[in-house]
């Protein structure tokens, strides 16, 4: 049983993101870069899953420029077996993305292609669904719990209203949530280990893959700010605050 | 002119009140609107749909493979329907992020996540880095705009239409390769969370389930709904759907109480359109009184009873 996992860089969660005043994009030059939290999240599902004999082999891919390899070294470390880059510059689009992830699947004859639910930086939410669409295959988006049997894939997804549990046939295509699991720390060990596991680069054009026409970003701007309000000092303050306009 | 076709979200049997917020999105748009609905009986939501302004016509698309909404069912069947329409409109919520990059792909388009305001027909703002940078986008007019609406960004459109009501069938082969096993759903008779005016919300600070009592008692007696930080849903304390957040619930209510929560910004993302923001926590320095409207430090369980006894 094959997994492939996708592995994405972008900007630290916990980077203040600063949005450049010509308005053209946020400010990247020096800022700290990690993979994806959900992805991360994805690759720690992976090697439980390949530690409870679920899963024999474990194949990160990434899709960007030549920095990106860092992350599939990350990826490597967690445990995968090997990482495939696909090298592209530039703006990727979750289209895209999906286009050229669908055909490293199929290339790979994976079993199982795990993925993070949303990429913290265009927020999008839409690569894995656009992959289970474009190889007509089964999704469960928002994985809380991932139960893997010779056939079929069980997961239980958080929604709106709850939990909810569905059963796909393999191969199948999940995108994780936050509660699936805690990743792991990466040891020293494990990260000179990566060093030496294969990793192979390929393009857009050996996959047979075309970009998608996209969205044009006309501009980007900073958030409205909230103003920082009134300090009370105690509840009664507080509460004839509230009265005062009508709120409680 | 625009021709918008509203997919719908049905839930216990009737429209989700998401539906008239994507309604003002659609209105903001401009042009023709058509709400379909999928489900095996959609006669209840149909209802609601077809009475809300600025509807002109309600699609149901009634059959009994729709009993469970599933992506992989439904998808093929909404991108049957799409035929003839500039805009998809799917709601922010689970729902709607689940199906609509399917529908999105099939059709060979980008999707637009999260409209949080519309310039006109092909022109959008949507939020990226946790809503800390908003884009402007231009999706390409010649080809179908598929896209989610961010619910806390509109005002739900008035009732007041009678649209007339059509059965409509899609000859799409479903797959059956995916199925519903079950739904745990959390019952709770207080107001919903994306839909609530007031907000009570709890943090890691609370420490137990057990100490999350204080959270719920309180926001009993102000009518308010329960939310929650991603370090209160992850230590177990309340239910994950109670999350706010850039990967929760985003939100928008008159009123948000913030107990016990430091004010990341994941946490942040969920909450910027409240009307006012209340920071209760004991750290005078924590990051959430830099946007609170009003803050307060001191001890949650000193506080949150006080309060409780003088609203
Ligand atoms: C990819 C990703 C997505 C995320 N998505 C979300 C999301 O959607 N929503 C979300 O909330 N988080 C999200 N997070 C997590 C987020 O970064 C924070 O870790 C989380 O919000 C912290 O929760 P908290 O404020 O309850 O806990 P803490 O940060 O631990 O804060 C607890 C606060 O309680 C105060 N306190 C302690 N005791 C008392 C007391 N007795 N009385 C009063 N105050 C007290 C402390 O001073 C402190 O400020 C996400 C993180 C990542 C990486
Ligand atoms: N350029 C990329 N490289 C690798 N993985 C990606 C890329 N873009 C998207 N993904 C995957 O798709 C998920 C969802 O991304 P998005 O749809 O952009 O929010 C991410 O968590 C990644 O697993």
């Amino acid at each position: 049983m094959k997994a492939l996992v996708s592995v994405k860089r972008v900007v630290d969660y916990n980077v203040r993101i600063q949005v450049k005043p010509d308005g053209s994009g946020v400010v990247t030059d020096g800022v700290k870069f990690s993979m994806n939290p959900f992805d991360e999240i994805a690759m720690e599902e992976a090697v439980r899953l390949k530690e409870k004999g679920k899963i024999t082999e474990i194949i990160a891919v990434t899709i960007g420029g030549a920095k990106c390899e860092e992350t599939l070294r990350t990826a490597l470390a967690f445990g995968a077996d090997r990482a495939v880059h696909v090298k592209e510059e530039g703006d990727i689009q979750p289209l895209t993305a999906a286009k050229a992830l669908a055909a490293v699947f199929k290339k790979e004859g994976a079993n199982l292609f795990l993925l993070g639910k949303q990429a913290i930086d265009d927020d999008a939410n839409q690569t894995g669904q656009m992959v289970a669409a474009l190889l007509d295959l089964p999704q469960a988006t928002f994985a809380s719990k991932v139960e893997l049997e010779a056939a079929k894939v069980t997961v239980t997804r958080e929604v709106d209203a709850g939990l909810e549990t569905l059963e796909l046939d393999l191969p199948a295509i999940v995108t994780t949530d936050l509660r699936l699991n805690e990743p792991r720390y990466l040891k020293l060990p494990d990260i000179m280990k990566a060093k030496k596991k294969p990793l192979e680069a390929i393009s857009f054009e050996s996959l047979g893959v075309t970009a998608a026409a996209g969205l044009k970003t006309a501009k980007v701007s900073a958030p409205p700010k909230r103003s920082k309000g009134v300090m009370v000092k105690t509840v009664d303050e507080l509460v004839s605050a509230l009265k005062a306009k009508g709120l409680v | 002119m625009s021709k918008i076709l509203v997919i719908g979200e049905i839930s216990d049997g009737k429209l989700n009140a998401g539906t008239a917020k994507v309604m003002a999105a659609a209105t903001a748009i401009g042009g023709e609107v058509t709400i379909a609905l999928l489900g095996a009986d959609v006669a209840a939501a149909a209802e609601g749909a077809s009475k809300l302004a600025g509807v002109s016509k309600v699609l149901k698309v009634e059959r009994a493979e729709n009993a469970h909404i599933l992506a992989a069912t439904f998808a093929p069947q909404i991108v049957e329907l799409s035929k003839g329409y500039s805009h998809v409109l799917f709601p922010g919520t689970a729902f709607g992020k689940d199906i609509a990059p399917r529908v999105a792909a099939k059709l060979d388009v980008q999707q637009v996540s999260d409209i949080m305001a519309v310039h006109g027909a092909s022109s959008f703002d949507r939020p990226t880095y946790a809503g800390n940078a908003i884009l402007t986008v231009d999706a390409p007019a010649e080809s179908t705009i598929v896209a989610t609406v961010r619910l806390a960004s509109f005002t739900a459109v008035a009732e007041g239409g009678s649209a007339a009501i059509e059965a409509a069938s899609t000859s799409a082969v479903l797959p059956t390769h995916t199925r519903f096993v079950k739904l745990e759903a959390q019952k709770s008779e207080r107001p919903d969370l994306q839909a609530a005016n007031k907000v009570v919300s709890g943090g890691r600070a609370l420490g137990s389930a057990d100490a999350f009592k204080i959270i719920y008692s309180f926001a009993d007696k102000l009518g308010a709904a329960v939310g929650a930080s991603r370090a209160a849903v992850d230590s177990g304390y309340v239910p994950n759907d109670l999350q706010v957040g850039q990967t929760g619930k985003i939100i928008a209510p008159e009123l948000y109480f913030a107990i016990g929560i430091s004010g990341a910004i994941q946490h942040l993302a969920g909450i910027k359109d409240a009307r006012t923001i209340v920071a209760i926590n004991k750290d005078p320095e924590a990051p959430i009184f830099e946007i609170a409207d009003y803050g307060l430090v001191g001890d949650l369980f000193s506080v949150v009873p006080e309060m409780e006894s003088k609203v």
